[in-house]
């Protein structure tokens, strides 16, 4: 029996869940980044590669998004006061929510790029420890992506139902997701290109 | 956001979403309980199979032929001794000791205790579950795969675990999904923790300040962060392992291994960083098992001694100090592994230290009782039984964490005994003193006391019977993990593993007892009222079971701590947590 | 409150009852450890005289602090039962201070004490370097067999080629006698024998998974880990034959993986070299 004010007073759950979500993906990236420098330094038979070109083009895709969907909320405060989105104003932000997914997709799309990249190169899962680092690391930080986009659906959703306070907590919990993955992304590539 | 709590009154719901894919935490924590009832059977067969075969091992058991086609006839070869012990020792960690103290009970009782309506998230609370459902039954599939059930033990050691299927049987599939189910097992763990740290942190009630939070959800509150550590390890590890056996990778297995005469298609790989990543996760999954039984015991003993826990806030500081130590000591399962001999002596400092705050938990607890005015309920009994079989495998601890000793013990049967008596009795003990104390909250009627009294009393004897002995093994030398004693210098340890037998089958024989009492109590024991025990915490505020939203429209209001007893309140000799009425100073006479 | 005399009173009876097992099973368990039915087998090393001073001085702190604990939680069960009287609760004297000093001082103290004691045996047996003159052999460890090798008159091992492995042909070691004369002497043999008072080293090699070494009379266990040559050191002081056994699981014939250990004089020793190397 919650009344509208219990509603408004209510702690953003989805954004606290969000922040453990983090510290979760956070620690089993560390997990597989001891994992490929205990492995590197445990044999001599680690094979050096130049990292596929495409990943430059996509960590600015990664990181253009960032700011798209920041742009979405409008860059400014949120009027707390607020009860329905105008409908202008939740078509412009439905419209920055769907270029940011566009651009997610653009960078899964990328992804996929430089995986046949270097499959055509003969580099391959197991063809050594760097190249099964590599597909394991990209192949994990797309899956959370996707994970990033379905979350941005649900905002696009949230936005087109215009209550306006549902609708800044979905975005709240589902940005802070989004710019965790373009940091994370930021991680991988700069631990990728260093070791491998 | 959408609140399926939201109104008093229950929506009609299909049985589907009322019964199966409940939203409601009450549901799903008495899913878990049932998931890891079933578990638990399953795991103590298992486990009657293999102490028969140690005790006879050339005798046929009756009818485990017809069940089982790996073992034809009802003998059990040395392989499908392993995978015995492989499955029994996986289904009790993470489906009984992980599924039901901290995911079942945790469940249920979490949310009421900080006076919530649900969950943070229902709908992973939900998927959680059922994700740890899929596990199980990728696991047990398990038994029935061509190549047999895998035997590498619940540890997976690569490369024996990683080669596939020329390292003998059960290295085929059935291996495959063991590992696949422990990863899927990860993610309803990690969905799990991340539910109860967002709610304990968003969801308290009004009042229900950190320091007034009961101790029981203090410790699944502190387990739930150290699952979700140990849980993103083990999942990423269990990953590598998966790709060294399916794709061909080498993270695991070395150049050169030459197994059932065939060079291996692998290079270069590291067995020791399966065991590190393993143990990092393997460390604290011991006491993500053991703390939701600290503060359950926490919780039960002031209401069973009709005082106040000694030092409540340094009780809570030991939590936390184990939480962090958990995550320094895990090379003292490897003490023996090929790693660098230093590094054995600093985790060892770290694995005796961490007995500090878990010495003076005991103590706190021990010093509790003195002074006390204690009814021995069946609950009570197992809280005390509880601090007697931690005394006892906590010391034998002391031996293992010194490297030098460990050389001698470490493969022996004094390590069985010890973590058996540390984390699974323990552990057990803990689920017990939950079931009989949780019990009237969560059917809505009593257990049968008496029922109850015997079924304490004679599996108090039966453990120590099956689990002291297997010190005395260990000290002679007998090792684990072995289907029969060949050598020589074992095969005087038969008669002692003969008594263990008798002993773990009678100490089965007696848990019928609780079953039946489980079962008959659920329909037709007597109907309970919202406090039997006198306890202080909000769960005992609302009806016995509680309603759909947990208290019938309205959210309690928090004046006190959880610790009020020994004081004339106006109920009795306590205070509830959400009575307005002024604090008091225990009327105690100091001794 | 109908329910709330559950366990009172007439509950009191089940208290004593634990109380009295605890006691029991304390005194029981203790006087079995104490008679050493089941201990160690006679220590035939050199440093066994550390590890076994280690586990004495363990058994006797720890079983102190058992029969303690055990015995104070039986007493309190017993004593403070809620019989129905008027008594009032007590508080433990000081609270939650004195247990804690007690816990930091006695589990510290103790801890202090074993890590000393302890880390110079553990540091004798894997962290100082081995006697220069010692024996050095070749171990393999595969499923589910042990294999010694020693390195003949020339004083040198001939190099292991994993792809050379053959079981029928009993090229356990994978060695390379046409092309490499370091291998052509090199004796193989099933059982480990070794001449007393010398000091050992075993450098261990896993053929397939992991395997281990362990010696209960020599108080050494150690893992072999594939891709990995591990040292190991001892001195064994007393001429015995006894049983190598594998500790870590490595498939179904684990329970049955062994060798002899015979550990003869150097004599006995030289003549069974002499003797394996004419064949």
């Amino acid at each position: 029996m919650m009344n509208s004010m219990a509603i408004e007073s209510r702690p953003e759950t989805a954004r606290t869940g969000v922040w453990i979500g983090i510290a979760t993906i956070s620690m089993s990236f560390a997990a597989y980044t001891s994992a490929l420098i205990v492995r590197q330094g445990a044999n001599p038979d680690w094979v050096h590669f130049k990292v596929p070109p495409v990943l430059y083009f996509n960590t600015l895709v990664v990181l253009a998004s960032s700011v798209t969907l920041y742009l979405a909320a409008g860059g400014g405060p949120q009027d707390p006061q607020l009860v329905e989105l105008p409908a202008t104003r939740a078509r412009r932000e439905i419209k920055w929510i769907y270029l940011t997914l566009g651009l997610g997709l653009l960078f899964l799309l990328g992804q996929i790029i430089a995986w046949r990249d270097l499959s055509s190169q003969g580099i391959t899962l197991a063809s050594s420890p760097s190249s099964s680092f590599f597909y394991l690391l990209t192949a994990a930080h797309g899956l959370h992506l996707l994970g990033g986009l379905g979350g941005l659906l649900f905002v696009a959703h949230r936005i087109a139902r215009r209550s306006a306070s549902q609708a800044l907590r979905a975005y709240r919990a589902a940005s802070l997701y989004w710019h965790f993955m373009a940091a994370l992304w930021v991680y991988v590539f700069v631990l990728l290109a260093v070791r491998i | 956001m959408s609140n399926p709590h939201s109104s008093h009154d229950v929506p009609q719901q299909s049985f589907l979403r009322k019964y199966v894919f409940s939203l409601d935490h009450k549901v799903i924590g008495r899913q878990y309980l049932d998931l890891s009832l079933v578990a638990v059977t399953t795991g103590m067969i298992l486990s009657w199979l293999m102490r028969l075969h140690l005790g006879w091992p050339t005798k046929a058991i009756p009818f485990l032929g017809a069940i089982s086609p790996e073992a034809a006839g009802g003998i059990i070869t040395p392989e499908y001794y392993l995978s015995l012990m492989t499955m029994h020792g996986t289904i009790m960690v993470f489906f009984v000791l992980t599924t039901a103290p901290f995911a079942g009970f945790g469940n249920f009782i979490l949310p009421l205790q900080i006076g919530a309506e649900d969950m943070a998230f229902p709908r992973f609370n939900m998927m959680s579950f059922w994700v740890t459902f899929v596990a199980f039954v990728v696991l047990l599939a398990a038994f029935f795969v061509p190549e047999g059930p895998p035997l590498s033990g619940w540890t997976a050691y690569a490369p024996l675990s990683a080669v596939g299927k020329d390292a003998g049987p059960g290295q085929g599939w059935g291996q495959t999904l063991w590992v696949i189910s422990i990863a899927i097992f990860c993610i309803a763990q990690l969905l799990g923790s991340l539910n109860f740290i967002a709610t304990t942190l968003d969801l308290r009630t009004k009042g229900m300040t950190l320091a007034r939070m009961p101790f029981s959800t203090w410790a699944w509150f502190i387990t739930s962060v150290i699952g979700l550590i140990a849980f993103s390890v083990l999942l990423p590890a269990c990953i590598l392992l998966l790709l060294d056996r399916v794709a061909g990778t080498s993270f695991f297995i070395p150049s050169g291994l030459v197994i059932s005469d065939r060079l291996q298609p692998h290079s270069g790989g590291s067995p020791l960083l399966w065991q590190h990543l393993f143990w990092f996760f393997g460390h604290p999954e011991v006491y993500i098992a053991i703390l939701p039984g600290f503060g359950i015991i926490s919780q039960i003993l002031p209401a069973v001694a009709r005082k106040p826990l000694l030092g409540p806030r340094v009780f809570i500081g030991c939590l936390i100090a184990i939480a962090f130590l958990s995550y320094t000591v895990w090379g003292h399962h490897m003490f023996m592994s090929g790693m660098n001999p230093f590094s054995a002596t600093v985790f060892s400092v770290p694995t005796l230290i961490i007995t500090i705050p878990a010495a003076i938990a005991t103590l706190l607890w021990i010093g509790t009782l003195y002074g006390a005015r204690l009814r021995f309920t069946t609950a009570a009994l197992f809280c005390l039984g509880f601090i007697s079989v931690f005394v006892s495998g906590g010391l034998s601890g002391f031996f293992l964490a010194q490297p030098a000793i460990d050389s001698y013990l470490h493969g022996t049967y004094f390590v069985v005994g010890h973590f058996h008596f540390v984390m699974g009795v323990a552990a057990m003990f803990g689920i017990f003193a939950a079931t009989y104390f949780w019990f009237p909250k969560i059917y809505g009627r009593m257990m049968n006391e008496t029922l109850g009294k015997w079924h304490f009393i004679l599996t108090f004897v039966g453990v120590y019977c099956i689990f002291m002995p297997m010190h005395y093994l260990g000290l002679s030398g007998n090792v684990r993990r072995y289907s029969s004693f060949t050598v020589d210098y074992m095969k005087g340890s038969v008669p002692l593993h003969r008594f263990i037998t008798v002993a773990a089958l009678f100490t089965g024989a007696v848990q019928l007892i609780f079953f039946y009492n489980l079962f008959r109590s659920r329909f037709r024991g007597q109907v309970a009222t919202e406090n039997p025990w006198e306890a202080t915490s909000l769960e005992w505020t609302t009806s016995s079971p509680p309603p759909h939203d947990n208290f019938g429209g309205r959210l309690p209001v928090v004046y006190h701590g959880p610790n009020e007893y020994g004081v004339a309140g106006k109920d009795g000799d306590y205070i509830m947590q959400d009575s307005p009425e002024p604090e008091q100073r225990a009327s105690v006479s100091i001794a | 409150m109908v329910t709330s005399s559950i366990g009172r009173h007439e509950g009191t009876i089940v208290g004593r009852i634990f109380a009295i097992l605890v006691t029991i099973i304390t005194l029981v368990s203790t006087a079995i450890f104490l008679s050493r039915i089941w201990w160690l087998p006679p220590d035939i090393s050199q440093l066994g005289v550390g590890i076994d001073h280690a586990m004495n001085e363990t058994m006797v702190s720890t079983g102190v602090l058992f029969v303690l604990a055990q015995l104070v939680l039986a007493f309190f069960v017993w004593r403070f039962a809620d019989t129905n009287d008027q008594r009032k609760i007590k508080t433990f004297p000081g609270g939650a201070i004195p247990m804690v000093v007690v816990a930091i001082i006695l589990v510290g103290a103790e801890i202090l004490a074993l890590t000393l004691v302890g880390s110079k045996v553990w540091a004798s047996i894997y962290v100082e370097k081995p006697d220069p003159n010692s024996l050095t052999i070749d171990v393999q460890a595969e499923q589910f067999a042990y294999y010694f090798r020693y390195p003949g008159p020339d004083g040198k091992f001939g190099a292991i080629h994993p792809d050379l492995i053959d079981e029928s042909s009993g090229n356990f070691f994978g060695l390379d006698p046409a092309n490499d004369t370091s291998a052509r002497d090199d004796i193989v043999s099933a059982s480990l024998v070794i001449p007393v008072n010398r000091p050992i080293q075993l450098r261990l090699h896993a053929k397939d998974v992991s395997h281990a070494f362990y010696v209960p009379e020599l108080r050494i266990q150690q893992d072999f880990v594939p891709g990995l040559v591990i040292p190991l050191h001892f001195t064994a002081t007393r001429t015995a034959k006894t049983e190598i056994v594998c500790t870590q699981l490595c498939g179904l014939g684990h329970y049955n993986m062994r060798a002899y250990l015979e550990v003869r004089t150097d004599a006995d020793f030289q003549k069974w070299l002499n003797e394996q190397s004419s064949q």
